[in-house]
Order: structure tokens, then sequence, then C-alpha cells
């Protein structure tokens, strides 16, 4: 499915948020990754540790401290001009995580899926903008006679498939899942994940998705980078990351995940981490190449230590 | 455990809840039945809407202005300060009785959101003690010491300096631990946990359910788990209620509903989370939404999304079939004249993946 045409370069992406004069607070800190046209990239880690600022600086809703973000060859990091703006909306969109409070309560499902071809011109009549709606609107199973209605009076999962369906309007070739299932029931999460499967396939999209289970990131990713406290301290294929974990962090997360199995969770032993404890400091560490898609952040030291074990 | 020493604590008899809304009545609990031992854990599973938090509710006699008990009881049995056996039928007790004799002091809850649960204003240590004056008329000398004695007990590092801190000063995880702290200081016999974990991360949520289950151990808690994790249930359960719109639908042991699980509803809730051996291209997604309580069920309410139905489910509401052991279905596919019908096999493959890990597990 995946492509090795470099769709997204990203490289010591830093984003800083000066919260008084005194501190700052470093939620991205120097990340490097490339997304390849036409994957699934899972970005995992805990709550704070920057995996949604990732997302939202590379869609720029917020300016980047410094490194570089390029989009299909084109730096995008800096100052854009308008014309630059238009094109990155264009291409890349984002689905938001609670469907019940991104959508405008006030509008109709039509209006809020148009929004975007609105703002972009992007038709030259209404019949045209209609037609283009409802068929994004068929193509997420929703129905022509829905699109009339309020959000309001739809359920948590068909929810979400309008917030999909106003990312996947426009046409995108990235479009930036933060937590999009995380707010859904067991058996909505999977409706809404096949559906992002087939539309992927369909029209060729790329994902960056962001999530904190690691099963489901598991299950329809390609790469993974595993985030902590602002840095990327391992990133790999799905393969690398699952099957020889390195990074005590990584470890400790997998080992996290609740397994639906009774007795074999009985055995189950919770790998403790504790960077500070453990004395790893993610700034001293360097990125080493363990294989060819295989990446881990650690000091010379910690390196040959973690790899050791293996 | 032998059947003997089985103590009952709480037995909960046909209940039914409605609700009146703008739109009409909405039947949101049909009739549940439910049973909990000392020391024991049941959890209680099931989609948004399935009625499990309002039943866990109702245990607490919290109750909304629209919501009426038709019917039913929910019988709480404990031992009193003399050492006596009381029952009583929290249905028939007004809201107020309830907070007065039952809240806190003998069934406690666990919220989903510590950021909510706990009052910004208040330092975390006058939250644990405000409990404990109450209803046992402590001295806060005494409130104190026993708050502080909580808050190690739920695992916080240097409890004295954390006693004066407020909220926002704590993490996410903290913050639950704090809310369970709240709970356990007027020594309940059983703990309400409503989605304890949800609201954090995978790693907190690890140490969280180990928490809850050494404190089960330490003070003979009883503990009712409401969640739609099935991962979670698998680690912190005795027992499994699988509950659809208002009604269980199916119940066992963990092991029962795990490995042999009977109800297509259960099939299709494990079937539609991928573990980490998951590597089909698609999820198998249970399909359609759930039902609307507003409108009168007629027969099994899962009928319309199952491709299992029987005509007989469009019909008829199909009563609990026992299966063996503790296992009960609420199916007529487990009616003995009913055609045979095999799980799925991705399920089937599933589950027989899973005891081979166990196995695995066991050798070892």
């Amino acid at each position: 499915m995946a492509s090795s045409e470099i769709l997204l370069e990203v490289k010591n992406l830093k984003q800083y948020f000066r919260t008084s004069r005194t501190y700052t607070v470093k939620a991205v800190d120097d990340i490097s990754f490339n997304i390849f046209r036409g994957e699934t990239y899972g970005l995992v880690g805990e709550s704070g540790s920057g995996k949604s600022t990732t997302g939202r600086a590379i869609i720029r809703l917020y300016d980047p401290t410094g490194g570089s973000i390029r989009f299909r060859g084109h730096e995008i990091a800096g100052n854009l001009t308008k014309d630059e703006k238009a094109d990155l909306r264009n291409n890349m969109q984002m689905i938001f995580q609670d469907p019940m409070s991104c959508l405008n309560a006030r509008k109709k499902v039509i209006d809020i899926v148009g929004e975007g071809l609105d703002a972009h011109h992007a038709y030259s009549s209404k019949a045209e903008r209609k037609e283009k709606i409802i068929r994004i609107l068929e193509k997420v199973g929703l129905t022509e006679e829905q699109a009339t209605r309020y959000p309001h009076q739809f359920s948590g999962g068909q929810r979400q498939r309008i917030g999909i369906a106003r990312a996947l309007v426009m046409q995108p070739e990235l479009v930036i899942a933060d937590e999009c299932i995380s707010a859904l029931d067991v058996s909505i999460q999977a409706q809404v994940v096949n559906l992002m499967r087939d539309l992927q396939e369909e029209m060729g999209i790329t994902y960056l998705f962001i999530a904190h289970d690691l099963s489901m990131v598991k299950y329809i990713s390609d790469h993974i980078g595993v985030m902590h406290n602002g840095h990327i301290v391992e990133s790999g294929t799905t393969e690398d990351i699952f099957s020889s974990p390195l990074h005590p962090y990584t470890q400790s997360l997998l080992s996290a995940i609740p397994e639906p199995n009774p007795e074999a969770a009985k055995y189950k032993k919770h790998v403790h981490y504790n960077a500070k404890e453990m004395g790893v400091d993610y700034t001293k560490g360097k990125l080493w190449d363990v294989s060819e898609s295989h990446k881990l952040l650690a000091t010379e030291e910690e390196y040959s230590k973690w790899c050791r074990k293996h | 455990m032998a059947e003997e020493t089985r103590e009952r604590v709480l037995s909960i008899r046909d209940l039914d809840i409605s609700f009146d809304t703008s739109n009409g009545t909405m039947n949101a609990i049909r009739g549940v039945r439910l049973d909990l031992y000392k020391g024991e854990t049941i959890a209680i599973v099931g989609e948004s809407g399935s009625g499990k938090s309002v039943t866990a509710k109702a245990i607490m006699g919290i109750m909304a202005k629209n919501q009426h008990i038709n019917g039913g009881s929910i019988m709480y049995s404990y031992t009193d300060d003399e050492g006596r056996k009381e029952t009583l039928d929290i249905t028939k007790m007004s809201e107020d009785e309830v907070r007065k004799t039952i809240c806190g002091k003998h069934i406690a809850m666990v919220f989903q959101d510590p950021m909510t649960s706990l009052n910004p204003t208040i330092t975390i240590g006058k939250q644990i003690m405000e409990g404990m004056v109450d209803h046992y008329h402590y001295s806060k000398e005494e409130a104190r010491k026993k708050a502080i004695e909580l808050l190690d007990d739920v695992g916080i590092v240097d409890p004295e300096k954390r006693f004066g801190q407020y909220p926002h000063q704590l993490s996410g995880g903290m913050r639950q631990r704090v809310v369970i702290a709240i709970a356990l200081a007027c020594n309940p016999d059983i703990l309400i946990c409503d989605e304890p974990t949800t609201a954090l991360d995978v790693t907190i949520q690890a140490k969280i359910l180990n928490l809850i289950k050494d404190l089960q151990k330490k003070k003979d808690l009883s503990v009712i788990y409401i969640t739609h994790d099935l991962g979670v249930v698998a680690q912190v359960a005795d027992y499994v209620a699988v509950m659809y719109a208002g009604r269980i639908v199916e119940k066992g042991s963990v092991d029962e509903i795990y490995y042999d699980p009977r109800h297509p509803y259960t099939w299709g809730l494990l079937s539609s989370m991928p573990d980490l051996s998951t590597n089909t291209p698609r999820l198998f997604a249970i399909p359609g939404n759930p039902i609307n309580l507003l409108n009168q069920v007629k027969g099994d309410a899962f009928a319309a999304r199952n491709p299992y139905a029987l005509q007989l489910d469009f019909e008829k509401q199909p009563p609990m079939f026992n299966v063996g052991g503790k296992h009960r279905v609420a199916s007529w596919l487990c009616h003995p004249k009913a055609p045979k019908v095999e799980m799925p096999h991705s399920l089937r493959v599933k589950i027989d993946n899973m005891l081979k890990e166990v196995n695995a597990y066991g050798k070892q």
C-alpha cells in the first residue's frame, strides 16, 4: 500500500510554549520522522507526551519554535503566504477527538461538511457543492436524507463519520487523526476503523494516527513512533516496535496493555519505568539506527546496554 | 470458593427504571438481576446507553429528577456496629435516608473523571476528612491521622506534604488515587468503580487497577466495575455481566464469558476489539447502532443487529437460560430446541489462540 515517496518530512521539530517569563514548556523537543505516501503512521505515548502538539504543529495550528516540516517537498514550518496556506488547508486535514464538541451544533450537516468547500470556492454551482457533499457523505455511510439534520440528531459513531466526511471532502493527501476513536464505544470503534481503512485504499490517503490505545495502533499502523516527554524515544515499523521493543519506556507501555484474556492476565507483569529514577536524560541521547527502519534514542552507554539484552 | 462460605452483600432483583423525557418515557433498565458476594468483583460491561451507569447509581440511591423506579428491589445486607445482620431495600428508602446511612459508609463510588469529581477549592486532605467527620464524628486530629494513612495506602508518596495541596497540583493518576482514598475513608463494604481508568493513560491505568485489587484484598471489599473495556475486565473481574439495552444478556465467571461466550452480542464485543495478534484486513464490527429505548422493545433488543437472530427473537423476549456453571444467557439460541449456531470462525480462532497462550504460561 505504502510507496517509498516521502509525503511528510519532520526534522528537529520544536514546539515550545512560554508560560511565564521564567518558564517555558518544551512540549515537543527536537523530533524527526518521515511519513510515506499512502501509509499510516501511528504516534503513541501517554498524555502530556506531546503527540497532539506534534499533530497540531504539523497542520500549523501552532507556529513551530524551530525545525523544519516538509510537506510534498515544500517547507511549511516558517511563515506562509496566503496561497501556501490555502494549499496546505486543501491537502492536509484533521479529525478531532470528541465528535460531540467538534461539530457546530447550530449548523446542518450539509453546511458543516461544506464549510471547507465554501472557504476555498471549490465549486462552480450550488448543485456541484451539494453533489460533492452528498458523495462524501455516502462514502462514510450516511444518507442524503440525513444531510439536512443537525449534529445532535446523530449518535456518537455517526458524528465521528461526519467529522471524517468534513476532513475528506477537500480530498486531502494527509489526514491527521487525533485520538479520533477513543471517545467511541468498542463496537463503533471497529466500524470507524474499518471505514478509515477502506477510504485509505480507495482514495490513497495518508494518515497520521495519534492515539494511546496500543492494540488499535498496532492494528492500523505501518510505522510507529513512541513519544515520551516531547521526544520520540523509539520508532520503527509496527513489527520492530511490537516484536523487539528496545527502549524501556516502550517496553513499559507494551506491558501495560490490558489483554482480553483473563487467565493470561494473571501471569502478566507490568514493567515499571521512570526516566528520572533510571537516570535517562532524553536531551543527552542521540538517534541510533538499530536497523534500516528501527530507530532508538539513547546515549552510547544506554544503547549498548539496551541492545545487548536482545 | 465454596458456595456456603460466600456471603451475599447485594442482590438486585427485576430492577426496572424509566426516565420521563420530552420525547416520551425511556425504559433504561428492563429487569436486571444481579448478585454480589463479599470480597468478589463483578464487572458490568456494555456500550454507552446500555444502562450500566444507571444501575450503579440506583445502588447508590442517586436519582435524576425524571427517574422512576417502576419495580424490583436492591437488597443490601450488612453487619451493623453491634454485630447484627441487617438487610435494607435501597429502592424503598428516600434519597435522604440513603445518603445518611448508606452512601460513603457502606457503599462508595469512584467516578470516571478525577478532574471533575474533586472540589478544586478545597485541599485534598480536607476532602478526605469530610466523610469521616460526617459519618463517624471523628475529631479533626483523628481524621487527619486517618487521612494521611489512607493517602499512604493508595500509594501517594510523601502524604503529609500532599495533604495540604489542591487537586490542580496533582497529576491525573494521583487525583484518581485521591478519589479512591475518599471513597475508602469510611470503610465501605462495596466499592463501585464507574469507568475508573477511562480518563487515564495505559501505564497509569495498570497501576490504578493493581491498587484497587490490592486494597480489595486488604480491606475485604466487594467491587463493582462498570466499564466498556474488555481488556480491563479480564484483569480485574471474577464475574462478568454483559448488558445491552437495559438488560443483562449474558453473565458468568470471566473464564466462561471469555472462553465460552454464547450470546451473539458478546461474540460481537469480543471480536470487535483487536488484540496484539490481530492481523485480519478488516475488524469485525457489530452492524448498526444501539437501539433507541424510547421505542417499545419487542422481542430481543439485539435482534435487529444480530445476524444469527431467529424469528422468535423478533417476537418474544428470551428468558435467561442456564448453560451450566454460573453461566446464564438470554438468547433463544440457547434454547434446547434452537438450531445449533456456532460462533464466528474468527472468534473461534481468537479464543483458541488465547487458550494456547494460557497453556504456554501454565507450562512455564
